[in-house]
């Protein structure tokens, strides 16, 4: 189906031990474009492993997952890295901003990978950030942001390339509950305007706010809104 | 669908990094940089030198052979036949020849009231009028020796011996006592480079020498102005020619020699100081291998969060390495640019012409080019192996 934007099939990922640990089994899950998916779970349930392979950023060990259509097994670095640039934006908790460049240049960096020009990259960024509501911000440095702008900045990054998924792992864990709330209302507009979402949490509020939630637990998912019955 | 990177992109990135870090990345170059200087200094310094003294022997020429007397092979010494002049006058390829004799006994002194054992270690010597010409020397003040005043207590004196003396200037009044005789000082000669002994020597025409001293006629040293493209040929026939008795026992030389052995002692200084330069090249390539690794380990974070904006491994490979290339790129740049300043400033206090070899400049930086390459190397291998999910799980 081509609306399908994520499809992990019998995923599982081992790391070496004795005995081998399972940080995530048999996961079954498909997200379709426009979905905005709640992925919960206690600390050790798997999120972050969830979140690495859908972000292409590891490889299952079992199982297949299909990313923007591709399964991403046998391709190469510099392929499934592509996939990453064209296909894949993702947000972290720490931000990942470097402080010293101004937010636009932090989001234009969204772009660096897939070549597009500097000031192609940079009129993209000022555009993003104007979507996240930071256009007056452009020019600080990223380091004299508050937190909440931080966060923004972060999304407007993985924003600029208009991928076909944006992965956020606990967008709002280093913030108060305020900004939380305000990132909150960002990522469901930005759902209302088409954009798919998965958000990793173990707030239970943040979880609450999405359409669809998935309940992770000793790397398997426990439970799932959106599975078909 | 794959990652990529513009060219134009790599240079803004590698600066990116050291806009972070800008004393870090000073430090790190200043290794390339010394090493660097110091390879473009000494070539720059030793270039300026040699030119300097291949345009000096150029300009005293080579084609000038002194013949002095010398020894028997059973240790006696042996005298130059009264008329050797002529006879080397006479081989072919001479353009012109002047004997000189050193008076042995005889001193010369400011005054009279001077102690005779404080000669100052001036000769005095024997010569004629044409000393000059073939010396191809200059008077500093005054006139040289002519045929009449030759005949008369007149002195020329060498540059060392009339300032031994304390004379200047040269006028009617300017004598000196020499050999227990008032001579009137003619003239003082600049100095002559290939021959440092008439520097120190007051000169005496030959007819006085013989009227005042007894001179015997035998010269001590004679100079020789040969064709130039036959001056070897001429040294080889000189002995025989000026006594054709004896010839073993003549000395003849080239003083151009000295000066061209120069050239060989500073081949040699200059590679001893390549080769220090080569090593404070390698030292700094070390340090930026170093600064290189250091910095692998504190940006993972940037690695993991590049390698999830889609960053390929190569990409970082190629982050890291021209970070690297640029550090040592840098380095290399100012330190040819030190290099030069360097040359340039003792050449100009030495009074020498600058020149600032632009091979050395080139072979510099190449150097940097190749150690910012082999120090990048392992630390852009390293964060390119890096793992994204390790990378971003320290932080």
């Amino acid at each position: 189906m081509s609306d399908v934007v994520l499809r992990l099939e019998n995923a599982g990922r081992a790391y070496p031990g004795t005995p081998p640990v399972e940080s995530l089994r048999g996961v079954d899950l498909t997200v379709r474009a426009g979905e905005l998916v709640a992925v919960a779970g206690p600390s050790g349930s798997g999120k972050t492993t969830l979140l690495n392979l859908a972000a292409g950023l590891d490889r299952p060990t079992s199982g297949t997952i299909r990313l923007a259509g591709q399964a991403i097994d046998g391709l190469s670095d510099r392929r499934l890295s592509g996939l990453r640039a064209y296909a894949l934006g993702v947000v972290f908790q720490q931000f990942f901003l470097m402080d010293h460049r101004s937010a636009v240049d932090n989001v234009a960096d969204g772009l660096l990978y897939r070549a597009v020009p500097a000031n192609e990259r940079r009129r993209a960024a000022a555009d993003a950030l104007d979507r996240v509501g930071l256009a007056h911000r452009a020019g600080h440095p990223a380091g004299r942001l508050s937190g909440g702008e931080r966060q923004r900045v972060a999304i407007a990054r993985a924003l600029v390339g208009r991928p076909a998924l944006i992965l956020a792992d606990e967008p709002t864990g280093n913030l108060d509950s305020a900004g939380g709330a305000q990132i909150l209302t960002l990522l469901r507009d930005l759902h209302a305007d088409g954009v798919t979402l998965i958000v990793i949490t173990h707030d239970a509020t943040v979880a609450a706010a999405c359409p669809r939630r998935v309940d992770l637990h000793d790397g398997r998912i426990v439970a799932d809104t959106g599975r078909p019955t | 669908m794959i990652s990529r990177v513009r060219a134009a992109d790599l240079l803004p990135l590698a600066v990116l990094s050291m806009r972070g870090r800008p004393l870090r990345a000073a430090l790190s170059t200043l290794g390339i940089a010394i090493g660097i200087a110091a390879i473009v200094g000494v070539l720059g310094i030793t270039r300026s030198s040699q030119a300097d003294l291949l345009a000096r022997i150029d300009r005293l020429g080579t084609n000038l052979l002194t013949v002095a007397d010398g020894h028997s092979v059973g240790g006696e010494e042996v005298p130059l036949p009264e008329h050797a002049a002529t006879g080397i006058a006479r081989t072919g390829g001479v353009r012109r020849v002047t004997a000189t004799a050193g008076l042995a006994r005889v001193a010369v002194f400011r005054t009279d009231r001077i102690p005779a054992y404080r000669t100052g270690g001036i000769d005095v010597r024997a010569t004629d009028p044409s000393l000059l010409g073939t010396l191809d020397g200059q008077v500093a003040t005054g006139v040289f020796l002519n045929e009449a005043t030759s005949r008369y207590p007149v002195v020329v004196l060498g540059h060392d011996a009339a300032t031994q003396l304390g004379i200047d200037r040269v006028d009617a009044g300017t004598r000196v006592w020499l050999g227990g005789h008032w001579f009137t000082v003619a003239g003082v000669l600049q100095p002559f480079e290939l021959a440092p002994e008439i520097d120190r020597a007051a000169l005496i025409g030959r007819p006085v020498a013989a009227e005042y001293f007894g001179f015997d006629g035998h010269p001590t040293r004679l100079y020789v102005r040969t064709d130039t493209a036959r001056t070897a040929l001429v040294a080889g026939m000189l002995a025989r020619a000026a006594n054709p008795a004896e010839p073993s026992s003549v000395l003849v030389s080239r003083p151009s020699d000295a000066l061209a052995s120069r050239l060989l002692v500073a081949d040699s200084v200059t590679a001893l100081l390549l080769g220090l330069g080569a090593i404070a090249l390698l030292v700094g390539g070390v340090g930026i291998a170093n600064v290189m690794v250091i910095s692998v380990l504190e940006r993972r974070t940037e690695i993991g969060l590049r390698r999830a904006l889609g960053a390929a491994r190569r990409h970082i490979a190629v982050q890291f390495l021209s970070e690297s290339l640029l550090l040592s790129l840098l380095g290399g740049a100012a330190g040819a640019a030190l290099g030069a300043v360097a040359t340039y400033a003792v050449a100009t206090s030495r009074g020498w012409e600058t020149l600032v070899p632009m091979t050395g400049v080139w072979a510099g930086l190449t150097a940097a080019f190749v150690i910012g390459t082999a120090a990048g190397l392992y630390p852009a291998l390293r964060a390119a192996r890096l793992n994204p999910t390790d990378a971003l799980r320290t932080s």
